[in-house]
Parts: structure tokens; sequence; C-alpha cells
């Protein structure tokens, strides 16, 4: 694209805020009550991810893999899609993340258990502001309830939840790419639109990264 | 009032009957009504286009969703209702063109549309394919301006485009940009192609195009869109919190778009623009600056010492 630097963010906003977040409210009324299945695996998630069974990392990995293949394709690809001309890419990379979970899985068995003593607090209080927290801003800024964006059905939530099981799990920088750039990607979308919670998705993204960093230049667990 | 702005005889008889029914339902808005929009001629045939017409970025691309394709064709609705012709759009406005081929099966496909586009691909290949995509989601036969979208390939789409418009496929040929990127290129294009139209942005606060494009449209005989005139939206929440001053009312406008659009449209070289919106009293008040009387030189001046003293 020529002259590029010369575009300011809300430039590629295709579409208005009521738009997006109608987007959602469309979205949730098609899936129900499919939101109840995605809580509950939510709560599921939260519950395992400081174990360190191999059957429990391999129902974590499950979970996430599920998560980020749906929210590719029925969100993306599907929905947003018919919004925004960049979301088949945004499906692409939620497929290459489900990929690299299964990856994952089949040469490590899953994501790494958490180190010892103890699972990192950090990420599980990322993972609980993800599942618990992170869908209740929308409604607490006045968007519609049938709008709440969810762990496993919303990329923004999805993308917390990831990061801070990988900061639990102490994984490798790989699978930290396509979450981690969403939530810029997303965070940027809000920006665009002036909502008051654009910062939400990044800030907890540079926590997770800043705490993995550290931790990696001791060469300790914690 | 500008000379090159006019009315023509069938607009004023539409325009009156139009009236004269609004007076009977609604009291209240056949005021504002109750004149006809001015026109100005495009160059190359003469023929009549009211000052402000109806852009579609961000505003008609509203996806699937129902409800929301309803409101963009009650916003049609009453661009047509209240004189509107031209509605411009693009492929790279996502949804925006289904939306709106959705909005004129709902109205009937008014006969009165001026349907604008524009072809949007890095390959001339590809470009044919695209506007036969375009033209079947607006449902229209043809269309009546194809533009070459910030100017990418223009050099493989412009043939297309002409050879469209031999083949009377096609009525008008232009090239757009926006943002006042690209000025120096789309300076060429414009000396050295016989165009039919020419799109760019301006506005009260961004008068670039002032000292070399709008007079090279005049001296080429090419019309003028002009998009961005509030700088989406920008300009409005600006000075939503002040008073117009009260020579405001010696052009008529009762409102700072109206305000803002009488500026661009007073420009004797500009043909039409093209203010986007997602709100039926929007776009009524938008074609409000297409009524009335228009600022001279003088009074531009003028409103520009405003604006800038706001």
């Amino acid at each position: 694209m020529p002259e590029w630097w010369t575009y300011r963010l809300s430039d590629f906003l295709m579409f208005s805020s009521r738009t997006y977040y109608r987007l959602f409210e469309l979205y949730n009324r098609e899936l129900w009550p499919g939101q109840l299945l995605a809580v509950a695996l939510g709560l599921v998630l939260l519950a395992l991810a400081g174990r360190r069974g191999t059957w429990q990392r391999r129902v974590v990995t499950a979970i996430l893999v599920a998560a980020w293949a749906w929210v590719g394709w029925a969100f993306h690809w599907r929905r947003y899609a018919t919004i925004n001309l960049a979301a088949p890419y945004f499906a692409a990379c939620c497929a290459i993340q489900a990929a690299l979970l299964v990856a994952n899985t089949l040469w490590r068995r899953g994501l790494s258990p958490p180190q010892p003593p103890a699972p990192d607090r950090i990420g599980l209080g990322i993972i609980f502001f993800a599942l618990v927290l992170q869908p209740l801003i929308g409604p607490l800024l006045g968007r519609a309830w049938a709008g709440v964006e969810l762990f496993g059905l919303a990329p923004d939530p999805t993308a917390t939840a990831t990061l801070g099981l990988l900061l639990v799990a102490e994984e490798s920088w790989t699978l930290w790419v396509v979450p981690t750039l969403w939530c810029l990607a997303g965070g940027a979308t809000l920006w665009a639109m002036a909502a008051p919670d654009a910062w939400v998705t990044p800030a907890l993204a540079t926590v997770a990264l800043v705490t993995r960093a550290v931790r990696r230049r001791r060469g300790v667990s914690r | 009032m500008f000379p090159s702005a006019r009315l023509d005889r069938r607009s004023l008889l539409r325009a009156l009957a139009a009236a004269g029914a609004a007076a009977l339902l609604r009291p209240g808005r056949a005021i504002a009504q109750s004149t006809p929009l001015l026109t100005r001629r495009i160059p190359s045939t003469g023929e009549e286009l009211p000052l402000v017409g109806l852009g579609s970025w961000g505003t008609f691309n509203v996806g699937e969703d129902r409800v929301a394709r309803d409101a963009c064709a009650a916003v049609m609705r009453g661009f047509f209702d209240a004189g509107g012709r031209l509605i411009d759009c693009s492929p790279m406005y996502g949804s925006s063109q289904p939306v709106i081929g959705y909005g004129l099966e709902q109205l009937g496909m008014p006969a009165r549309l001026f349907s604008a586009d524009k072809v949007w691909t890095s390959s001339g290949d590809e470009g044919s394919a695209q506007i036969e995509a375009s033209r079947r989601a607006w449902g229209v036969p043809r269309f009546d301006l194809l533009q070459v979208h910030n100017l990418l390939a223009w050099e493989e789409h412009l043939p297309t485009l002409f050879a469209m418009k031999a083949a009377g496929k096609l009525r008008y040929v232009g090239i757009t940009t926006s943002h006042g990127r690209r000025h120096a290129e789309f300076e060429r294009v414009m000396r050295s192609q016989p165009l039919d139209f020419v799109q760019f942005s301006y506005n009260i606060l961004d008068r670039e195009v002032e000292d070399r494009l709008l007079p090279l449209a005049r001296e080429r005989g090419m019309a003028v869109i002009v998009n961005r005139p509030f700088q989406r939206g920008d300009l409005i929440r600006r000075y939503a919190g002040t008073r117009l001053p009260a020579w405001a009312a010696d052009i008529d406008c009762t409102s700072w778009p109206q305000f803002l659009l009488k500026f661009i449209v007073s420009h004797p070289a500009v043909t039409c623009a093209i203010p986007a919106t997602s709100s039926v009293a929007h776009v009524v008040e938008n074609l409000g600056a297409a009524r009335g009387r228009l600022p001279d030189e003088a009074l531009r001046r003028r409103m520009i010492e405003f604006v800038r003293s706001v």
C-alpha cells in the first residue's frame, strides 16, 4: 500500500461500532444454548489449568484446540468476514494456532505441566479474568448482554485465556504468536472505535509476555 | 448563488409535487423540503446531478443483519424521497454493495438512481469479473459511473472502463483518491485521460485540492465528487458544541452539517458531495444543503475564518 504511514487506525475501520457489537448479539442468538457449553468448558479449563497430570494437560489442550478452531470458523470465517475483509486471514491464523496446539499434543502430550512448587499466579489470574471478568466488560460499559463475549466463542477472551495458560505452562514462543497478535488486532479495532476497553487485551498480552520474558531471562521457573 | 447550480424543469415539478404531498402528510418536514434540490451539470453530457449524494463507507457495511439492512433501506428511501440521486460504493466497503442492492430491491429500483461504484483490484485481469460481481450485488442492469478506486492499477483498469463505455455498458468513467493522497499522480491521470468524473477529499479544513485539482477539473470538463466532507464525522463532532453564526441563516443553513456541506458544494467546480450516514434524519438534513442559497466567494472566506476561530 503506498503512503501507508499516512493512514490512521480509524481509516481501516470498515464498519460502525454498532455493527460490530450487533455482530456478537446475532452470533450469540444463533448459537444459544451453545454458550452453556462454552461456559462449562471454560470452568473445566480453569479447574485444570494448574494441574500437572497428563490427561489434565491433554484436556486443557483439547479445549484450546476446539476454542481456536471454532472461533476461526464460526466467528471469523462465517460472521466477521461479512463486515471485515481481513477476517478470512484472522480465520487462517486461528486454524494455524489450532494446528500448532494439535502438533503440541502429538509430540509433547499437550501443554507443559505447571512448574513446581505452584502454578503461576499471574497466569492463573489472566485465565480467571478472561473467563469470568472479561465477558462482563461490555455489559458494564452499557453494551447489550446479548452481545456478551465468551471464551471459546469470541476471539478476545479466547486469546487472553490462551496467553494465561501458556504462561502457566511456560510454553515455547511458537504458541504465543497468534494469540498475541490477536490481542493487538482486537485492541486496535476497539481503539479505532474509541471503545473505552480498547486497552484491555493489549495490556493483558503485555503482562503475559513481560512475565514470561523476565522468567526466561532469569533461567528459572519462578 | 453560483450560476452553475441550477434547477431543471423536471426537478422543479417533481419537487413541488413532493412538497405538496409532504405538506399534507408532515407539515413540519414540508418546510425543509419545500424547495427543490440544486443541481449541477456533468460537464461531459450536461446531465444534472443534485449537489448532495449518498456515500456508503462504514455506514452500509452491516453484513447479514436484517434489521440493520432494513435501516439502510430506510436511509435510501429518505434519500430518494428527498430528491437524491447518486449513491457511491466500492468493492472495498465490505457488505455495502449487497446492502445497497437489498435497499434498491426494497424500494423497487428507483428510476432516479445514479449508481456510482468502483473497481478495486491490483490485477487488470480481475477487473471485469469484479465489476460484474458488483453489478449483480447492486441488481442494476449497468452502472452509471465506474471509478478506479484510489488509482489502484489505473493503467490496466481505465482501458476496460473506456471499452465498457464505448460498448454502452457504462455511462461515465472516473478515478478516485481520498485523504489527500497521491495528488501528483492523480493530476497526471487527469491531464492524460478523457475522464468524466474525478473523486477526492475536500472539506472546509482540507482544501489542498482548491489549488490544482479543482481548477484542473473545470479546465478539463470533469465532474467532481467530493468524499469525506465531514472527515468521517470528526468535523461535526468538533463543532457540535458551537453555535452557528447568525449569518448562516443568509445561506439557509440550519445545522453544522449543512454549513459544512454548503461550503463544499458552493465551489463551482464541485458537482456533488457524498456524505455517508446511517440515519434517515441525517440524510434529509444533508440534502437540505442542496436547497436554498449557497455562499458566494466572500461568504466562503468568512466561513473559513469562522471555523478557524472556533
